[in-house]
């Protein structure tokens, strides 16, 4: 005898979640309870625990689809011999037995969900008037990208959304088997989604600037191994990063602008008395840029440790959303691919954003003679509204200048 | 003397080791060997319990459920410092104290589930059904204990409530009634760190159980996580009820490991490392780790305790999938707890009104 699962209302009147991922698989034997996958509501993200024991016969749904409460994900063949009590329609708050709900008024159900802009399950910020005027187009806030206040969505916003809802199911036009399969149609969302919106936002609005600069980092290469081998840094990842790290909390300092804020609601520029420092991180489920907290009054101790904790975390998926929040400035480092430089994004909201290229060897006139050297190229691109290029130059010569002698760096600490 | 507030009552360790502490010892003197393996053994069935009602609202059979996941010790120590004619008044997520009072784990989820207004007598076990009105429970209390008392009977009730509601209105009434009339009634707070998402900092600069002072009653701290040490301090404050000494105040330190209830993602607002604190303070844990100490800890206890937690699991959830819906005329009953014409006369008007969808179905289909 075979089961079906119907997606339950998670929440309190939830109307739809998005299925993230299955854990088993068709043919898997499974008991009550297990997890059989992993599910995303408006509210949270939560596991599923199989209400039968039995095989699974068939996955009704594909990740990263968002089906209506009501809708059979799995099929589960049971034993009817266990003796599991006979089916019977689940609760659905909001949503009564079926056959009730069927002879009744007929309930609007759309067939298709429109996709989340926040798959993470962030209800969108908005305010009331944005709320208003969204219900009477009938847009789903959640597609709307937000330009207010960290990312709100306002009245504007919502106005001038023209882009309408996209199906729910990802087109699956590669089922044909017969035909070669030349190009694949990855749907655009999640993570992706999330990260392309918030770059097309901070390049479109935020006039960047990127300036570059090219040093000697010997000395840094040498003061890192000393610190390698103390016992207090043991087990911490002691690179370049965290020594940039250092330099641009102090360089931000003197150079305030580049810690910032373009607060265009208000017609202020918010400058920032503590820094948040994002770490761009490459993880599975893409670019994040978790922040460490109240950087600016942590050692160089404390920080490696923060950032070998930050990066660990991002890279596993689970970045705590507060870590993800409220970064006031940002490191991007591409020189652990190989690459020399980059002209990167402002994490949006943010005014400058540092980049470290590849740290190698390479020959450079040292003391009027041609030497091999450790050298590196930084590079910095800030928000041309909050930032001048006086202030942006002295920023990043400084970075360089403490890097070149991190002796210098001590006269601040 | 020890200030009570800022030196909490503890009588084991996190690693199970017990704390020297005669004057509260003593009050847990009788729990032997035996005693000790029970208590383990209500800590395990309480959230065995738990996941098992959480499993069942992620499947569509309950519309919503409040974990207590971290809590065992807080309720199972208070709950069994009750005697049978005591009243406790509970909160929404006191599962554990319905299930040391003998309320069936087969009937426990139905207000949950939405077919039944009260999912059990209260009378019956003495326990009332979850208030799902913040603090309201702490006002009944106080009531039901300043009857007693004028009955003269030799009775506690205790009134559970967590730290958020300590900010009701509805819960300072109550400390302030219970005091006037010196209504034997156990105020236990369990502070779980949480109102939903608002940290208990947010609710008070100082300790919760200070703010009892405000009302002049005694007030006290206890490690919520310390089974022995909950009995202990609830053992003195119910027989300090019972003995007509008034109320007491208890502010048990303990932490929600879960979410909220089952609609809540407590990711947004708290960060992992602190649930990981917690972790190390786990209730079982250190029960376990005393038992092991003290060498009552073997193979065949452990799977004993198992296949009970399991069992009282499997008949919630059959209690559960297998619960009658109400028929519609049923919400009348219990309105009153005698007749009463004026629901006499709605249930006829909804009778009536129901009767007119007779063979509605035949006629569309
Ligand atoms: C009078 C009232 N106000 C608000 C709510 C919404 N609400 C439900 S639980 C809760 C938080 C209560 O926190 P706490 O008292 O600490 O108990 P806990 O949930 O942590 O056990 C709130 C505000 C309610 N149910 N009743």
């Amino acid at each position: 005898m075979a089961q079906e699962f119907r997606l339950p209302d998670l929440g309190e009147g939830l109307t739809e979640a998005e299925l993230v991922s299955w854990a088993v698989e068709v043919g898997q034997s499974i008991e009550l309870n297990q997890v059989i996958g992993e599910v995303e509501t408006a509210k949270a993200l939560v596991e599923l625990p199989s209400p039968y024991p039995g095989v699974v016969e068939e996955l009704l749904v594909v990740p990263g689809a968002t089906v209506p409460v009501g809708t059979p994900i799995i099929r589960i063949a049971t034993d009817a011999a266990t003796g599991e009590p006979p089916a019977r329609t689940p609760v659905l708050v909001g949503y009564g037995p079926e056959a009730a709900a069927e002879s009744k008024r007929a309930r609007r159900r759309p067939a298709t969900a429109p996709e989340t802009a926040y798959p993470d399950g962030r209800r969108p910020d908005a305010s009331p008037a944005a709320r208003l005027a969204a219900r009477e187009r009938g847009i789903d806030l959640a597609v709307v990208a937000g330009t207010g206040p960290s990312g709100a969505v306002t009245r504007n916003d919502v106005e001038s959304h023209t882009g309408s809802a996209e199906p729910s199911v990802p087109s699956e036009r590669s089922d044909d088997s017969e035909t070669v399969q030349r190009e694949t149609r990855t749907p655009i969302r999640g993570v992706r989604k999330q990260t392309a919106a918030a770059m097309v936002r901070s390049a479109f609005t935020a006039p960047h600037v990127t300036e570059f600069v090219t040093v000697d980092v010997t000395r840094s290469v040498e003061l890192l191994g000393r610190l390698r081998d103390l016992p207090e840094f043991e087990g911490l990842s002691v690179t370049p990063l965290s020594l940039v790290a250092k330099a641009m909390i102090v360089a931000l300092r003197a150079n305030p602008s580049l810690n910032a804020s373009w607060d265009e609601e208000n017609q202020e520029i918010v400058t920032k008395h503590y820094v948040n420092l994002g770490i761009a991180a490459a993880t599975p489920r893409g670019l994040m840029v978790p922040n460490i907290k109240e950087a600016q009054s942590l050692s160089l101790l404390e920080l490696c440790r923060a950032i070998t904790e930050l990066t660990a975390t991002a890279r596993s998926g689970r970045a705590d959303p507060v870590q993800l929040t409220g970064g006031t400035v940002s490191i991007t480092n591409v020189g652990v691919f190989g690459v020399d430089a980059g002209t990167p994004i402002l994490n949006p909201g943010e005014a400058a954003i540092l980049c470290l290229g590849s740290v190698d060897k390479r020959p450079w006139v040292h003391e009027d003679e041609l030497a091999v050297r450790w050298v590196t190229t930084l590079s910095v691109s800030f928000d041309h509204r909050v930032v001048d290029g006086e202030q942006g130059s002295r920023f990043l010569s400084s970075v360089a200048a403490m890097l070149h002698d991190p002796a210098s760096l001590l006269a601040h600490l | 003397m020890v200030d009570k507030i800022a030196y909490p009552v503890q009588l084991i360790q996190p690693d199970g080791l017990r704390v020297f502490r005669p004057d509260y010892t003593s009050l847990v003197r009788d729990i032997r060997p035996d005693q000790l393996r029970d208590l383990y053994e209500d800590l395990v069935v309480a959230r065995r319990m738990d996941v098992e009602a959480v499993a069942l609202q992620r499947q569509g059979e309950l519309g919503l459920w409040a974990p207590l996941l971290g809590q065992e010790a807080a309720q199972v120590g208070s709950a069994r410092a009750l005697r049978p004619d005591d009243y406790a008044f509970i909160s929404y997520r006191e599962h554990a104290v319905a299930y040391c009072r003998g309320v069936d784990p087969g009937v426990m989820t139905r207000m949950w589930r939405g077919c039944a207004h009260s999912a059990w007598d209260p009378s019956s076990v003495n326990v009332t059904n979850p208030a799902i009105v913040v603090g309201s429970q702490g006002l009944h209390a106080t009531g039901y204990a300043m009857g007693a008392h004028l009955d003269g009977a030799e009775i506690a009730t205790i009134a559970y409530f967590g730290d958020g509601a300590t900010s009701q209105g509805d819960l300072a009434e109550a400390l302030g009634f219970s005091m006037s009339f010196n209504a034997p009634v156990v105020f236990f707070c369990q502070n779980n760190q949480f109102a939903i998402s608002e940290p208990v900092h947010l609710q008070s600069p100082v300790p919760i159980a200070q703010r009892a002072a405000g009302y002049g009653m005694p007030a006290l701290r206890v490690d919520g996580n310390d089974v022995l040490a909950v009995l202990a301090v609830t053992r003195q404050a119910t027989q300090r009820a019972r003995e007509g000494s008034g109320p007491t105040f208890i502010e048990a330190i303990t932490y929600r490991m879960g979410p909220h209830t089952t609609s809540d993602d407590p990711t947004r607002y708290r960060a992992a490392a602190e649930t990981e604190i917690w972790k190390a303070r786990d209730p079982i844990d250190r029960m376990r780790r005393l038992l092991d100490r003290e060498g009552l800890l073997g193979e065949e206890f452990l799977a004993r305790v198992q296949a009970t937690a399991d069992a009282v699991a499997a008949r919630l959830r059959s209690g559960t999938v297998e619960a009658p819906d109400p028929a519609p005329l049923d919400l009348f009953d219990h309105v009153y707890s005698t007749d009463h014409p004026l629901i006499d006369e709605e249930r006829e008007q909804y009778a009536a009104y129901l009767a007119g969808f007779a063979g509605i179905e035949e006629a569309l289909s």
